[in-house]
């Protein structure tokens, strides 16, 4: 008995032990590195780097990418988790699968599906551009490739609680003659608007730190196409490892601030809730 | 007045639609003003450092000759991707890419002219370059002439044929070095390549890649560089870190430019384009490619370079190959000789 509970706390804290380790290692280390070869040679290289033009586009295409995504998939995963967890209609099962498929497909593939469709060999190729207009290696296909990869979390995250909450309290607005608008912005909402905001964190996150789907349909055109990521990557393949760090440390910082908000809400969600 | 203002803005509306990043492209537009062109260069990995130089100098001669302002953008990768990109809709003006098999593979979809490469002189290529080897200082493993990269423990750096310009150049010169050997045949330079790959530890899809991993991550012993990029990592990298290793043969690349004629014709930008190209084999920007290793085809900029380019058997791919249709089609196309010769690392 003695015994037993001595090695279930060794267990515990070589557990505990590894984590830390793990988390060290694989996350906080890496990270670490990138600032601290962004600082290599000071400050000043740093920053000149992060204010060089191609640079600054860079930054605005990818917040400008992420300002379109971001609201595009929240009301798109909304609409998904209401649909699949307050109403029975078939293939529901299929819907949430589906929902899960930019997960599991590989980013290159989410570009070059777009490439197949749009690209001037494509299937729309042709018909677009009789009308002179360009979506792949212009910004309308660094928008679809953004949406398709972070499509998942607003809608992930938001599943499992709805279907939690159940739709007892739906029916009930709806005997009392709500309107499913009514219903959804009065009943539903309030419920998850704190799990809502998290997930669109965290597919902020994502949007502006993704390289692959982007890469393929982007052209790398400098100072045009070129999203933050694609820059940091062009800038190492110039040698310009301070730029390049630079400009990755702060992309890392604005994962990082989404990431704080995100725990700050999570923290704070109950007390907020109570007093909202 | 008034509706001069709708109009030019619903242009802006269709232009922000159709080619862009609409709030920051047209901030940037406006901003450059009315007599202000663009052009997009479509080039390959190695240029980066030649072409930011070739621009601004252009862009300086355009306005003293036009009163007009250009602005030029790039685009860089390995030099299949990048024609490959063209193909699917990338509105280049022009490319400068690593080989005229590439800018064939553009022609042979309508977008460029066929006979593109008699269209400015030298076939088209306004500057060749070399392959060379990139050893460590010191030269430790000895590294001489192609026979010494199938040695046991020699790590060889170079990138993927199938995407890389660069690594097309580097499996033909291997190629024609073995064939060259006492009793070298097809099938001796094919045993050899195979004996090759099975030294190199990893494929890079562009030749800055493999640069890369050669000089920043320190992988392998040798990397089989064009020679500006083997001169570019010199540069730096530092000259002590370094040795560039001359072999007894190489291939003599072509880097070859054309005017992609279905892009400019539908943005008007042909005579800009053309003159683009035609002021790469001005004398001042074939100093600039000097400066920047690669060899240019000017008498005069080549003898103010002095020894910097060494000379050395250079086999053309006309001569040797039989032209890069035929190259390409016996050595990288699907079951050519790269697919019979490469196995990856262990």
């Amino acid at each position: 008995m003695n015994t037993d509970r001595r090695e279930n706390l060794l267990a515990r804290r070589s557990a505990i032990l590894a984590a830390i380790l793990v988390g060290v290692l694989f996350l906080l280390l890496p990270l670490l590195a990138v600032f601290v070869e962004a600082l290599r040679r000071g400050l000043p290289p740093a920053l000149e780097a992060i204010a060089d033009p191609d640079a600054i586009a860079s930054i605005r295409l990818t917040l400008l990418v992420a300002a379109i995504a971001v609201p595009v998939n929240t009301i798109g995963g909304v609409a998904a988790a209401w649909c699949i967890t307050k109403f029975d209609f078939p293939g529901r099962g299929a819907m949430l699968a589906f929902i899960e498929l930019p997960f599991s497909v590989s980013p290159v593939i989410s570009g070059l599906v777009w490439v197949l469709l749009f690209g001037a060999q494509g299937w729309f190729g042709p018909w677009l551009q009789e009308r002179d207009i360009q979506i792949i290696f212009a910004l309308p296909g660094l928008v679809l490739a953004t949406v398709f990869v972070t499509f998942p979390f607003v809608a992930r995250t938001l599943v499992p609680l709805m279907q939690e909450q159940g739709r007892s309290a739906e029916e009930a607005a709806a005997t009392l003659g709500a309107s499913g608008w009514q219903t959804f912005l009065r009943v539903t909402l309030p419920d998850i608007r704190w799990a809502l905001l998290s997930g669109v964190l965290l597919c902020n996150a994502r949007a502006m730190g993704e390289f692959g789907a982007v890469s393929v349909v982007s052209g790398h055109i400098r100072g045009e196409t070129n999203t933050m990521p694609l820059h940091v990557e062009i800038l190492y393949n110039e040698y310009q490892f301070v730029g390049a760090f630079a400009v990755a440390a702060l992309l890392a910082l604005l994962a990082l601030v989404t990431l704080g908000a995100k725990a700050v809400l999570e923290r704070y969600s109950g007390m907020l809730g109570a007093m909202l | 007045m008034h509706i001069t203002g709708v109009l030019s803005s619903l242009q802006i509306t269709r232009r922000a639609l159709t080619a862009s990043l609409p709030g920051i492209a047209l901030a940037g537009r406006a901003a450059l003003g009315q007599g202000t062109s663009q052009l997009l260069n479509v080039s390959y990995d190695p240029t980066r450092e030649f072409y930011r130089a070739y621009n601004a100098e252009f862009a300086r001669q355009w306005r003293t000759r036009t009163n007009q302002n250009v602005q030029i953008r790039t685009s860089h990768g390995g030099s299949g991707r990048q024609a490959r990109s063209v193909i699917d809709g990338l509105q280049a003006d022009v490319v400068t890419l690593a080989l005229a098999y590439d800018i064939d593979a553009i022609a042979e979809r309508g977008l460029i002219a066929p006979d593109w490469q008699k269209r400015l002189p030298d076939n088209s290529a306004p500057y060749t370059s070399t392959i060379v080897f990139l050893v460590r200082k010191g030269n430790p493993k000895a590294i001489r002439d192609w026979g010494d990269l199938i040695r046991d423990g020699v790590g060889v750096i170079t990138p993927n044929p199938k995407t890389s310009g660069g690594a097309r150049w580097n499996h033909l010169a291997a190629w024609a070095w073995a064939r060259r050997q006492p009793g070298g045949d097809d099938a001796s330079a094919e045993a050899f390549l195979s004996r090759l790959y099975r030294n190199v530890p990893v494929l890079d899809t562009g030749a800055r890649g493999s640069t890369t991993t050669f000089a920043q991550r320190e992988q392998g012993d040798v990397l089989l560089a064009w020679e500006n990029e083997a001169h570019l990592a010199f540069e730096e990298f530092g000259r002590d870190k370094f040795e560039i290793i001359y072999p007894s043969i190489s291939v003599l690349a072509e880097p070859s430019v054309a005017v992609v004629d279905r892009i400019v014709d539908r943005r008007g930008t042909r005579a800009l384009a053309e003159a683009y190209l035609q002021g790469l084999y001005t004398p001042e920007a074939q100093a600039l490619a000097a400066k920047h290793f690669y060899r240019p085809r000017d008498a005069q900029a080549r003898a103010s370079a002095g020894d910097r380019f060494p000379t050395l058997e250079l086999v053309t791919v006309d001569a040797e190959f039989g032209g890069w249709g035929e190259a390409q089609r016996r050595h990288f196309d699907d079951g050519g000789s790269f697919d019979r010769v490469y196995r990856p690392a262990r």
